[in-house]
């Protein structure tokens, strides 16, 4: 193989496995900022209880998405020379912005947060949950403006034979900017919030220290299905509105359009192939698609035959990732809103299938960020930067390609240890449950 | 007169020097652990940087982050070039970054252990392979600058030479020195006892490799002494070192262990500005043609206007990081604790 798709692997995997634990911790903290929040103002201990808890295990996955993204820090340079030195001017701004107003933030308040609760005011303490959870948020933000100026650049001009800033506010709010920071950043609250009550439903089933789970539930289903529905509207919406706009021939690949039409149809299912052209098996709603993305059920949208196909990204991963990503979107406001219809109920405790369900649904935000971030990148291609600059183009031309494949082996193997090593932790914490409320301190 | 591109050399040298005093207190009690054999002064070294370690190492991300903005060419050349020693430094890293919390949820003494020289060999590894980068750029990397082109081509083997892996051990020994006095000021009774004669220790081998290793610089690179007798800031930087230097022992004997800890931070300061002043205003000596294929400030920056907007973002953001900084070390000053909330 060659050193380039090499490199294209080794960069799947490393941020692939990465951005499995920044959505946990981020929508994590926000719920802990309302959780904690709650235990101030109401002295009410059990709140501080589930505070103690989950701090505990959004500290394991901090931890695991620190020690990953340190990898993704010096990537670019490691690995992508060429790009880096072609947009380096831009791009390394919002990496440097991000150090210094996201990463010092989350991590130093981090420790204040799980070691300082005897130390500092109650205050104080809930200061610093906020600190965490906005420090991430503002991680999230600038790590979007990078990639969204690689989707859709601005504010720059080609001099130097690089792409050099002439506009830092236009780079920084370029077209897709804020709609895809709004999108994956609430992708990472409705990943926290299935969490929360994916490990309360468990502790209700197995009846642990319920009193806490119980609350934990009632909190991360109402804040689940307030972030769900927000996910697909009006966050989905505008964001497929956005590609629409500013990169036809991803939104063509994502909706499997081949022809430019009037009243194009939304398809629900397919298979799409290059050679020949067309969408296998489909299934399709006429008139929906012109409808949603121009509110115009006649308007027309562009397809794929529009492009040469040399610019076309590759047709069954764009597809595929983007309607699974749909439809767990979907499904997540159908799990949520049944759990908070019984919840009014007042039977929801009840309901043990329900409360299996969202115990499984733990890992299925985490697979839609993923599927979502597939249909992203791999829908750019074959530009790294849109229309600037090809992914070809941009690897290290002084690593070669066995470099790189010892590089992939090593950090497979590392990250199925870690993955593995995580994963049980993380299942014998849950299993242990929370301290019971007003637990003496004891001294070890 | 102080052009942009000098300013970021500053700040840039500024991040390496808060990354090496921060984080270098705490590597050096990762390398204390590997020689540990009490569990009970292994918790005590782990829980003494536990609260602190990851806001520490933020500022090798910032640094990475600013050397991208600020000079991409020499993020993008030397990052490549030295491919096989970052996947190290990284894997090393990565162990060093999950031990803390794996430790927590272990067990048995055994499984603790383990992770205990997880974190003691993810700290041991980058504290060499630092110096070893060191090494290597001081003494200049194959670089070729051909019509604006640049080529370079370093194999992992290479890096390994004498020089470079001497600044390694030199590293690797300031750190430990500089990690056992801030466990002074962390621990009590004998293990206090143990870290003060490691101190003293340390910091005698270390006077004789930094002697060492300042007059094998002198044979392998000496362009870095050009001139830089004449720099008044050379002979200030100079001055403090030696000051800091022959503190560090009458620090330790009446016990003044957090000035002794300032002037350990001082020494490291005054280390990396010193190869700063003989860097200027070269990033990376070129070891092929020194005078025409070294990447500068100049020929390896970014736009003027990228500098000029990073140092409003570094103006901005950096008093804040400083002041939190301050706060948080406020909060777990003193003695090391252990709560139920320990590592």
């Amino acid at each position: 193989m060659d050193a380039n798709v090499l490199a294209r692997i080794q960069f799947a995997m490393t941020i692939g496995f990465h951005f499995l634990f920044p959505p946990l911790s981020i929508g994590l903290a926000w719920i802990l900022v309302i959780i904690e929040g709650l235990g101030w103002k109401k002295k009410n201990e059990t709140y501080v209880a589930i505070g103690k808890f989950f701090g505990k295990i959004l500290a394991l996955i901090f931890a695991i998405g620190v020690a990953t993204g340190v990898v993704m820090e010096f990537q670019f340079g490691t690995n992508w020379a060429e790009y880096s030195k072609f947009v380096g001017d831009i791009f390394g701004a919002p990496l440097a912005a991000e150090g210094i107003f996201a990463f010092f933030l989350e991590s130093t308040f981090l420790g204040l947060y799980i070691f300082g609760r005897e130390r500092v005011s109650k205050g104080v303490h809930w200061f610093s949950i906020w600190m965490v959870a906005i420090g991430s948020t503002i991680s999230a933000f600038w790590i979007l403006v990078a990639n969204s100026w690689q989707q859709t650049p601005a504010g720059y001009v080609i001099r130097n034979g690089r792409a050099e800033l002439v506009d830092f506010w236009a780079a920084v709010f370029n077209p897709s900017t804020l709609v895809r920071f709004h999108h994956t950043f609430d992708a990472a609250l409705i990943s926290g919030a299935f969490l929360m009550a994916g490990i309360a439903a468990y502790l209700i089933l197995k009846k642990k220290e319920t009193e806490i789970a119980k609350k934990a539930l009632k909190v991360a289903v109402i804040f689940g299905l307030v972030v769900s529905l927000l996910e697909v509207f009006p966050f989905g919406d505008l964001h497929s509105k956005q590609v629409a706009r500013t990169q036809p021939e991803k939104f063509a690949a994502q909706q499997g359009l081949f022809e430019t039409q009037a009243g194009a149809p939304l398809s629900l299912f397919g298979i799409p192939s290059a050679n020949p052209p067309e969408l296998k098996m489909h299934i399709a709603i006429p008139k929906l698609l012109s409808l949603l993305t121009y509110n115009d059920p006649n308007a027309t949208v562009k397809g794929l035959k529009e492009f040469p196909q040399s610019e076309w990204p590759p047709l069954f991963l764009t597809f595929t990732s983007y309607h699974l990503m749909v439809a767990l979107g979907i499904l997540f406001i159908l799990i949520m809103g049944i759990s908070v219809f019984y919840l009014y109920r007042k039977t929801l405790f009840e309901k043990k299938f329900l409360l299996k369900v969202l115990m499984w649904a733990i890992p299925l935000p985490l697979l839609a960020c993923q599927f979502g971030w597939i249909a992203a990148e791999v829908g750019r291609q074959p530009w790294i930067v849109y229309k600037l600059m090809k992914t070809t183009e941009a690897a290290s031309q002084n690593v070669n390609a066995g470099e790189i494949l010892f590089s992939i082996i090593l950090f497979g193997i590392i990250y199925l240890l870690l993955g593995s090593i995580f994963l049980f932790m993380l299942i014998r914490k849950i299993k242990a449950g929370p301290e019971p409320v007003k637990a003496k301190e004891v001294a070890l | 007169m102080i052009d942009l591109n000098t300013i970021w050399f500053l700040l840039v040298a500024v991040l390496i020097m808060g990354y090496a005093v921060l984080d270098g207190f705490d590597l050096g009690v990762g390398i204390i652990q590997l020689f540990t054999k009490d569990p009970d002064e292994r918790r005590v070294n782990i829980n003494a940087i536990g609260p602190v370690w990851d806001g520490n190492e933020v500022w090798l991300l910032t640094g990475g982050g600013a050397m991208f903005a600020a000079f991409p060419i020499v993020y993008a050349t030397v990052f490549s070039s030295f491919y096989i020693a970052f996947m190290l430094l990284l894997t090393a890293l990565i162990f060093r970054a999950v031990s803390f919390e794996f430790r927590k949820y272990s067990e048995t003494p055994r499984s603790k252990k383990i992770w205990d020289m997880s974190f003691a060999l993810g700290s041991t590894i980058p504290a060499l392979l630092y110096g070893v980068a060191f090494g290597n750029i001081l003494r200049g990397l194959p670089i070729q600058i051909t019509d604006g082109k640049i080529t370079d081509s370093v194999s992992f083997l290479s890096l390994l030479n004498p020089y470079s892996l001497l600044v390694g051990v030199l590293s690797l020994v300031l750190f430990t020195m500089h990690g056992s006095i801030y466990m002074t000021m962390k621990s009590t009774g004998k293990q206090q006892d143990k870290m003060v004669s490691v101190a003293g220790k340390t910091w005698a081998v270390f006077i004789i490799l930094y002697f060492i290793a300042t007059m094998a610089t002198f044979f392998t690179a000496p362009f870095l002494f050009d001139g830089v007798l004449k720099k008044l800031i050379f002979w200030l930087l100079f001055i403090l070192l030696f000051l800091a230097l022959f503190y560090i022992p009458i620090g330790l004997k009446a016990k003044k262990f957090g000035r002794t800890f300032f002037a350990s931070s001082l020494l490291i300061v005054c280390m990396v500005g010193l190869i700063g002043v003989s860097l200027f205003p070269r990033l990376v000596p070129s070891s092929v043609d020194l005078a025409n294929s070294s990447l500068t400030i100049y020929n390896a920056s970014s736009s003027q206007n990228t500098l000029t907007t990073m140092l409003i973002i570094a103006l901005i953001g950096m008093p804040v990081v400083i002041a939190y900084t301050i706060y948080i070390y406020r909060v777990f000053r003193g003695k090391v604790v252990i709560t139920k909330e320990s590592y």
